[in-house]
């Protein structure tokens, strides 16, 4: 078969684009985001063992952890509450699990919710400046300097995890603990995995607060990890999977 | 021109009035200028930089520790003279230095408005401590 | 510019009315310098409505905006000359709505000051980089257009032959704009109200309705204050693309309820439950969402009769803009939040501050309006005289 030289440079040069452009294609729809499944050796997940919390209902030490460390405002009105880690409702949490026939002690307790920091976040996509991204170790960060407060990522987060600050937050802050910055008003904060001490080598303030156990941290790309092992040995939830952000945040109920 | 002496006159008494700030700071040393006053830490004889460099450098310092730490979590920086800090402005600045007595006095001095860092950045509890009376 | 000078001489009640705006905007700074030192905890929004009348009406002006195609389209591609007087009436519309757009999203942010960090630090995955950026160039594309055209004709030169394709341009320019801005909201899965395909065909339905609505009672406004005849012709052509796009707006949210309420899934059709039914007790928005359909009906009955519509034009229009003002400029927002991701139903109503706000923005709005066509009434009447 014979074939012109125009030819065969036409025909070379389209496959080269058409490749390329499945490449782009391909790569836009993954977002900021990386699966983290064959990529970063780390990737930081928290189990939440519900069966536990509930022997201990209502303790909230997670909660008082949390706010302690991080100078989270304790705001009186409910519609300006900052909050990183809080409880709610089983049946509010997993609308479409069925539990009508289920047991009422599995389904009447309460769930600890914080940022799912999903591998796949919506969040990290609509940030018009990229003030919260996706770390390569799995956590969703934000930066306080860079947030311009249009609130995106919040009619993003599919999990209501993000708060913002509707004033400044100072004067509602009873104790400030001086390791960690407040926020000012106007930007967008949530959970961070307590990044910073992570990197001090300590675990998250609410797995160390938790008297029962709860929350089970650890690197969930790492077979023989804490979490890994929880997951392998009973069956875990997610918040609306189904939408595919991936979250890191599972639920043993 | 009649009018000479009284231009000549006229500009004489406009300089004497203009430089007269000079004459009055002169003949007065103690109103005389003196440096901001500042409260030196106790417990190190160095920065992480030259005095000097710290100077002109320390905000272009900070907004670079500021990225490396939140946007690429880098805490370890090496400082010039080879010593290994970490990169806080509350725990290897404050460790030393305290606010009030030293970031204060020159800023508020020389008029510079500072940024806003001291709406989220804390100073920490042992300083505060230490300069309540 | 020029032609400035004509804004600055008009009568007494040219300069009461500019002088009403100033004061409605003098309020809506006073309210604006208490929410920066407050914060937004002024406004009505809530952890969980966290956007409502300043983003709500930055959508609905969008559209006010990009309805200009609406006489630039017909004009420049269709050769419809009737339209030839209002093109740069359209235009300085648009120039003005954008302008209103910036605003209301200046104001909806926390942290105004550090505005142009959508600039420097770009993040060409996020619709609102797009949406800022189509905005812009929009605004752009008509000052150009209009301010040449208008010189032009200052002048007494026909307008130079690049104009043409400027104005080409601005024809898929203003429906990305709009796309766009509904992008910004389609594209998120978590928000199953918006979470809809027909979300940008609706945006652009109800832009064709509302733009030319306000279009149509700024001319029969200028008729009666200014003694500037846009043409019967012009009015008539309008007034009919905005009855078939208010039908088609309709038409688009009866198949929205039918697929919504036919299958039946509840995450879906709670959002709508809150809008014309209420939950639990919050019915808010019910009220504002009969009065929406009421006024589109009525609307309706008023255009697709021809007599009706030749004899109650204006109030045809009035009706079509305060429903889609209602439905696009309130309660599309409002309901993407309602119920919360878990299941709260939390009431938003703007507060006292807020609303001051956005009376200020339409202000700013309606001052642009005005010297815009004071300036082209001035020029049009010399050019004729």
């Amino acid at each position: 078969m014979k074939i012109t030289r125009k030819d065969f440079l036409r025909l070379s040069g389209f496959s080269l684009i058409a490749a390329g452009a499945m490449r782009a294609l391909r790569a836009a729809g993954k977002g900021t985001a990386t699966t983290n499944s064959t990529g970063n050796p780390v990737r930081w997940g928290m189990v939440v063992d519900l069966k536990k919390c509930r022997e201990a209902d209502g303790c909230n030490a997670c909660i008082r952890a949390c706010n302690a460390a991080h100078n989270i405002p304790q705001i009186a009105d409910r519609a300006h509450e900052v909050k990183w880690i809080w409880t709610e409702l089983f049946a509010k949490v997993f609308p479409f699990a069925p539990a009508s026939y289920s047991p009422d002690s599995e389904t009447c307790g309460r769930v600890a919710l914080m940022c799912n920091h999903c591998a796949n976040p919506p969040c990290t996509r609509v940030c018009p400046t990229q003030a919260t991204w996706k770390r390569e170790d799995g956590i969703v960060m934000m930066d306080w300097h860079r947030c311009i407060g249009c609130r995106y990522c919040i009619a993003a987060c599919p999990y209501g995890s993000r708060s913002f600050n509707w004033q400044d937050p100072r004067p509602a802050i009873a104790t400030i603990n001086p390791d960690f910055p407040t926020r000012t008003k106007g930007v967008v904060e949530k959970c961070n995995f307590c990044e910073e001490r992570l990197a001090r080598g300590e675990r998250p303030a609410c797995v160390d607060a938790c008297p029962q156990g709860v929350f089970i941290f650890g690197n969930l790309n790492d077979p023989n990890s804490e979490p890994r092992q929880a997951l392998r040995a009973r069956f875990a939830l997610q918040r609306e999977p189904e939408l595919g952000t991936s979250p890191s945040v599972y639920y043993l109920v | 021109m009649r009018d000479r002496v009284w231009i000549v006159g006229g500009l004489a008494v406009f300089v004497v009035a203009l430089t007269a700030p000079f004459w009055c700071a002169r003949a007065n040393t103690k109103a005389m200028f003196h440096g901001p006053n500042l409260v030196l830490p106790a417990n190190a004889k160095e920065c992480i930089a030259p005095a000097e460099t710290m100077r002109a450098q320390h905000m272009r310092l900070l907004v670079t520790w500021r990225d490396d730490v939140v946007r690429r979590g880098d805490r370890r920086f090496v400082a010039p003279n080879g010593k290994v800090y970490e990169r806080s402005l509350t725990r290897t600045c404050f460790g030393c230095h305290e606010k009030a007595g030293f970031c204060d006095r020159c800023h508020t001095y020389s008029g510079v408005s500072t940024p806003y860092c001291w709406g989220c950045h804390n100073e920490p509890k042992a300083m505060v401590a230490r300069n309540r009376p | 510019m020029p032609m400035m000078e004509k804004a600055l001489t008009g009568s007494r009640r040219y300069w009461a009315w500019l002088l009403v705006l100033l004061c409605i905007i003098g309020a809506g700074v006073f309210c604006y310098l208490l929410q920066l030192d407050r914060g937004l905890a002024i406004t009505g929004l809530s952890r969980d409505v966290s956007w409502g009348l300043y983003i709500a009406q930055f959508t609905f002006f969008v559209g006010v905006a990009a309805s200009a195609v609406m006489v630039v389209l017909p004009y420049y591609l269709h050769n419809v000359k009737e339209f030839g007087r209002i093109t740069i009436l359209g235009e300085f519309l648009a120039i003005a709505a954008v302008i209103m757009c910036i605003l209301f999203i200046f104001v909806d942010l926390g942290q105004p000051a550090r505005i142009f960090n959508i600039i420097l630090y770009p993040s060409p995955r996020s619709l609102m980089f797009w949406d800022m950026i189509s905005l812009s160039g929009y605004l752009l594309l008509n000052a150009v257009i209009a301010f040449v055209t208008l010189r032009a004709e200052h002048e007494e030169v026909a307008a130079p032959r690049w104009i043409k394709a400027i104005a080409i341009l601005s024809i898929p320019w203003a429906i990305s704009i709009h796309t766009v801005t509904a992008f910004l909201y389609s594209g998120l899965a978590g928000r199953t109200f918006w979470l809809t395909a027909i979300l940008a065909p609706r945006f652009l339905a109800s832009a064709f309705a509302a733009g030319p609505a306000l279009l149509i009672l700024l001319c029969l406004a200028l008729r009666r204050l200014a003694g500037f005849d846009a043409g019967d012709a012009a009015i008539g052509k309008l007034a009919v693309m905005m009855a078939y796009a208010m039908a088609i707006n309709v038409f688009f949210i009866l198949v929205e309820i039918f697929t919504v309420f036919y299958a039946g899934v509840p995450e879906h059709i709670e959002h709508f439950e809150f809008l014309y039914l209420g939950i639990g007790g919050n019915r808010s928005l019910v009220p504002w969402m009969w009065m929406s359909a009421l006024f589109a009906v009525a609307a309706l009955a008023l255009l697709m009769v021809p007599n009706w519509r030749k004899a109650f034009l204006p109030w045809a229009c009035i009706l079509v803009f305060a429903s889609l003002d209602l439905e696009k400029g309130l309660a599309l927002i409002v309901a993407g939040f309602v119920p919360s991701p878990l299941g709260a139903v939390t009431p938003y109503a703007p507060t006292l501050p807020e609303c001051a706000i956005v009376a200020g923005i339409w202000a700013v709005g309606a001052l642009l309006v005005t010297v815009f066509y004071k300036m082209v009434v001035a020029v049009r009447r010399e050019a004729e005289s």
